[in-house]
């Protein structure tokens, strides 16, 4: 993981060492030093390298865990606050939704032992299903929400965020982006401190929300966000930068370098919290300069805080709402403003672009369950992870997907809504933990008459191939007790299960076909490990019979990357080639083959 | 222990083409597609430079990008650095790992100085041959390096997976690019040489410090002569266009619907009376899986000469 680059400067003893390190592993190396006990996670991208490096952190120092999803993640981090012990829960913002229902009354509860929630958004969209700004959840919940800009303030501020979150008794967000957590520059780091473990704290009206309980912790949280401005007014962590005063840029996280990129002279107030907002330091900002603009991604938060000061700002009119920054970005905003000159155009020659989407794996075996997801005909509820690749061509596929675990659900609404196509749902082994579980004993429980294909590739596997109850191992990759898919399933009242070896497509159609035909709530397991993790297979790879191949391209299908079009022509259409080095030897390729010309490669095609 | 050894010793080095002391931060894009080693190839630059005394931010996206897509990493090191990214037209060298990445990410580079340097790789992806349409062309860039040589100040188009290749390791490309990198930038031999042993996989320094002295040397060559180039070749089709024709014999048809769910085109159906049907003629590209795989010989695929006036191209 980030071991070379401990290799690289490792020479150094003193205490305040410089390390190259990405947002996340900067996060992860302020919490171990901040002397967290318990963190817990459920692995999404950008948020999942906070909790793999805190696992090479001490077994000693710290419980770092995968959870089944976020929101037990975080009842797992307040029960180690309960408890009196520094505690961290990680999620990107779609796992907040989550988390949410917890979350909402863990603002109430406060702490005892600090907690401190990373939440890693993902403007952009580079790799989630929307770009919801996780600061209005912090403004709902009324708790600070600090925001780093790079990754020593990443550093800084998740040791700042323990410190506020004990001091001021409420949970922190420290918010990170993609672009924070994925970029990498020096840190100046430190050594770990022991925070003595605190004792339980017996306090019902606190920990124990019954409405009259709550009632009264109400009226806290609302003093304390009052408390909370005032220091967020005061403390250091803000700061002005003098410039030029016709105008002046307010500012937080990963906008501020953008902003001085762009205006390297300009007046800026650099927020480290852009939630609460302290009135008399923005106020005092305000006055000093003649012209105020707020640069943040995503949300008016800023702009409108200001706003309702009565002080007249421009933010959203002229930098989107949608999308990620950029120094262009916000260049393209202050030219707008008339403030920078328009950069010299000039016509750049495009090339033709390529498409080039992330595609399934050679050898991958969602692609054989959507061959035959694809041929039942199905109306088909798809969910999150990898096999959503397969609403794209050559697949199509999937029909739906909305959230974690939310195929289930979705198809037995539509089975109930009277669907005339047969209803399939689709989700992977560890969505199915995650949030489908509860859904599959709604399906049971209602009678729905759907069919569920569980993709049991024993890895989460699109984010990288992290660990999960069915996989038989930890975070730290000890050995743990192993769902089993087929006990559970009949527990929740399943009568039909069957497993199915994935890459035996012909047994993968007929028993979804049976699946089908079954009247009731039938679970289907495709079994097959993933090609990539936990290792990386490759078998003896085929090869085309170039002469024989009559160009039907049925194989092409499969949208597997090993598979490409050769030189050689057959009627007027590209006869297929096979890439030696990317295929695996699955043979899926060859079951689909018209005239069987797939065959495994002999030695010496193979080198 | 032979590691500080086997790297080019390429004593009379190049003169140097940036100079990162000077105020305004070098920008350095690496690109190309999941697996290929980008980001290796930016953690040694990132790391050489700030052992160097500069300011490093690497940006980098992945998540998707294991599953075969386009990876890209913006390093920029200097003095001061803010923006962790790369402004389009302000990178100073960008290093592909893949000719289509390459082209896609040109229009970053500077104009006027920038460096373009790319392996004549390509990966192909599925997309790009999508169309069964007789004579489709593949959907890859056919642009070629002369192209390149003409937009850009330098360009130098390198067969770095074949030099590694020939070097007995295949990955060790994403070296053979780092050393030719090095020609561009300032840092001293020594120091490239210290930092790519400390990244590559122990088992591998021998083949990668090769690597690495091969693409050095490839652009010292290049340098002195001509820019070498394999131009992209793009295969160009030989067939006479023809118009696909279905003959569906509706008594031998025994409603399997094996036809129906296996058409790559979707194009066909069961009618009313449960027979095949082809309800998409314009989607028909004439593959003939209909015709081998109908159990019961019901349809014929008629390949018809095609009037020149329809459609020409594409």
């Amino acid at each position: 993981m980030h071991t070379p680059w401990q290799a690289a400067t490792a020479l150094n003893t003193d205490v305040k060492e410089l390390r190259p390190l990405t947002g996340n592993e900067a996060i992860a190396r302020a919490a171990w030093e901040a002397g967290v006990r318990v963190a817990a996670a459920y692995p999404g991208t950008p948020s999942t390298e906070v909790l793999e490096n805190l696992a090479t952190y001490p077994a000693e120092d710290l419980h770092a865990q995968w959870s089944t999803n976020e929101k037990v993640a975080l009842d797992v981090a307040m029960g180690a606050s309960f408890a009196g012990s520094r505690a961290l829960c990680a999620m990107k913002h779609v796992g907040l939704n989550v988390a949410a229902d917890a979350f909402m009354t863990a603002t109430y509860i406060g702490v005892n032992g600090g907690l401190v929630l990373i939440v890693c958004d993902d403007p952009g969209i580079h790799s989630s299903q929307n770009e919801q700004d996780s600061r209005i959840y912090g403004q709902l919940a009324s708790i600070p929400v600090l925001e780093p800009s790079d990754a020593q303030e990443a550093y800084d501020f998740t040791k700042l965020a323990f410190e506020i979150s004990e001091q001021f008794d409420t949970p922190v967000i420290v918010r990170s982006t993609t672009r924070l957590s994925h970029t990498r520059s020096t840190v100046s780091v430190g050594l770990r401190c022991e925070v003595p473990p605190r004792v339980f704290l017996e306090r019902p009206s606190k920990n124990v929300m019954i409405p009259a309980h709550a009632r009264g912790r109400h009226l806290f949280v609302l003093e304390r966000e009052a408390r909370l401005k005032d220091y967020l007014g005061t403390a250091e962590v803000s700061r002005i930068e003098k410039g030029q005063t016709s105008f002046g840029v307010v500012t937080a996280g990963t906008c501020y370098p953008y902003v001085r990129e762009v205006l390297p002279d300009a007046t800026v107030l650099k927020l480290a919290a852009s939630w609460p907002l302290p009135e008399p330091l923005l106020r005092e900002f305000c006055a000093s300069v003649d012209q105020v603009f707020v640069v943040e991604e995503l949300e008016p938060i800023i702009e409108k805080e200001i706003a309702s000061l009565g002080i007249k700002v421009e933010g959203k009119r002229l930098f989107p709402r949608a999308g990620e920054f950029s120094p262009e970005v916000v260049r393209a905003g202050f030219v707008k403003a008339g403030l920078l000159p328009a950069p010299p155009s000039y016509n750049a020659w495009v090339p033709e672009p390529v498409v080039r989407p992330p595609v399934l794996c050679a050898g991958c075996p969602h692609t054989s369950s959507f061959m035959a997801v694809r041929a039942s005909g199905a109306r088909v509820a798809g969910d999150i992870g990898c096999y959503t690749l397969a609403v794209l061509d050559p697949l199509r596929g999937i029909d739906t997907c909305v959230a974690m675990g939310s195929s289930i659900g979705n198809a037995i609404g539509m089975a109930k809504a009277g669907e005339t196509k047969p209803v399939v749902a689709t989700i992977g082994d560890s969505t199915f933990l995650h949030a489908g579980l509860p859904a599959l004993i709604d399906a049971v429980y209602n009678q729905a008459n759907i069919a569920v294909m569980l993709l049991d590739n024993h890895i989460t596997a699109m984010t990288g191939g992290q660990e999960h109850p069915g996989t038989g191992k930890t975070l730290r990759g000890e050995p743990a007790p192993q769902v089993d898919y087929e006990a559970l399933i009949k527990a929740c009242g399943v009568k039909w299960v069957k497993k199915v070896d994935s890459y035996d497509l012909a047994a993968t159609h007929q028993a979804l076909r049976e699946a089908i035909a079954y009247r009731g709530v039938a679970v289907l397991i495709s079994n097959r490990p993933c090609v990539l993790d936990p290792i990386k297979i490759k078998g003896p790879p085929l090869e085309v019979i170039t002469s024989q191949c009559t160009a039907c391209q049925s194989c092409m299908n499969l949208g597997c990357p090993a598979l490409t079009w050769s030189d050689e022509w057959f009627e007027g259409r590209h006869r297929v080639k096979i890439d030696p080095a990317l295929c695996i030897g699955c043979t899926l390729c060859a079951q689909v083959c018209t005239i069987d010309c797939i065959k495994i490669a002999s030695p010496a095609v193979t080198q | 222990m032979n590691e500080q050894s086997s790297i080019a010793v390429n004593a009379d080095s190049e003169p140097v083409a940036f100079n990162a002391a000077l105020a305004e931060p070098t920008n350095v894009l690496i690109v190309g597609v999941g697996g290929q080693g980008v980001i290796l190839v930016s953690k040694v630059l990132a790391s050489l430079a700030q052992a160097h005394g500069y300011e490093v931010k690497q940006s980098e996206v992945h998540g998707m990008a294991k599953r075969g897509g386009t990876v890209f990493s913006h390093v920029r090191f200097g003095p001061r650095v803010w923006s962790p990214t790369i402004a389009k037209g302000e990178a100073d060298v960008l290093i592909a790992l893949e000719w289509a990445e390459g082209l896609r990410w040109l229009p970053h580079l500077k104009r006027d100085t920038g460096v373009f340097i790319c392996d004549t790789k390509r990966i192909v992806p599925p997309f790009a041959c999508l169309s069964r349409r007789p004579g489709a062309p593949m959907r890859y860039s056919t642009e070629t390096a002369e192209q390149v040589a003409a937009y850009v100040s330098e360009a130098y188009a390198i067969d770095a997976t074949k030099m590694a290749e020939e070097l007995g390791n295949e990955r060790a490309a994403n070296v053979v690019l780092l050393g030719a990198l090095s020609t561009v930038l300032e840092f001293a031999l020594p120091e490239w040489e210290k930092t790519v042993t400390a990244f590559v996989p122990k088992k591998t320094i021998a083949v990668n410090s090769a690597a690495f002295e091969l693409g050095r040397n490839w652009i010292a060559e290049a340098k002195s002569g001509p820019a070498t180039a394999d131009a992209v070749p793009a295969p160009v089709p030989a067939h006479a266009p023809y118009q696909p024709r279905l003959e569906i014999t509706d008594a031998w048809c025994k409603s399997c619907e094996i036809c129906v769910k296996l058409c790559p085109e979707r194009c066909l159906t069961l009618n009313a009376d449960r027979i095949a049907t082809l309800v998409a003629p314009e989607k028909c590209t004439g593959c003939r899986l209909c015709e081998w795989l109908c159990p019961d010989f019901a349809i014929r695929v008629h390949l018809d000469p095609e009037a020149p006036a329809m459609e020409a191209a594409q």
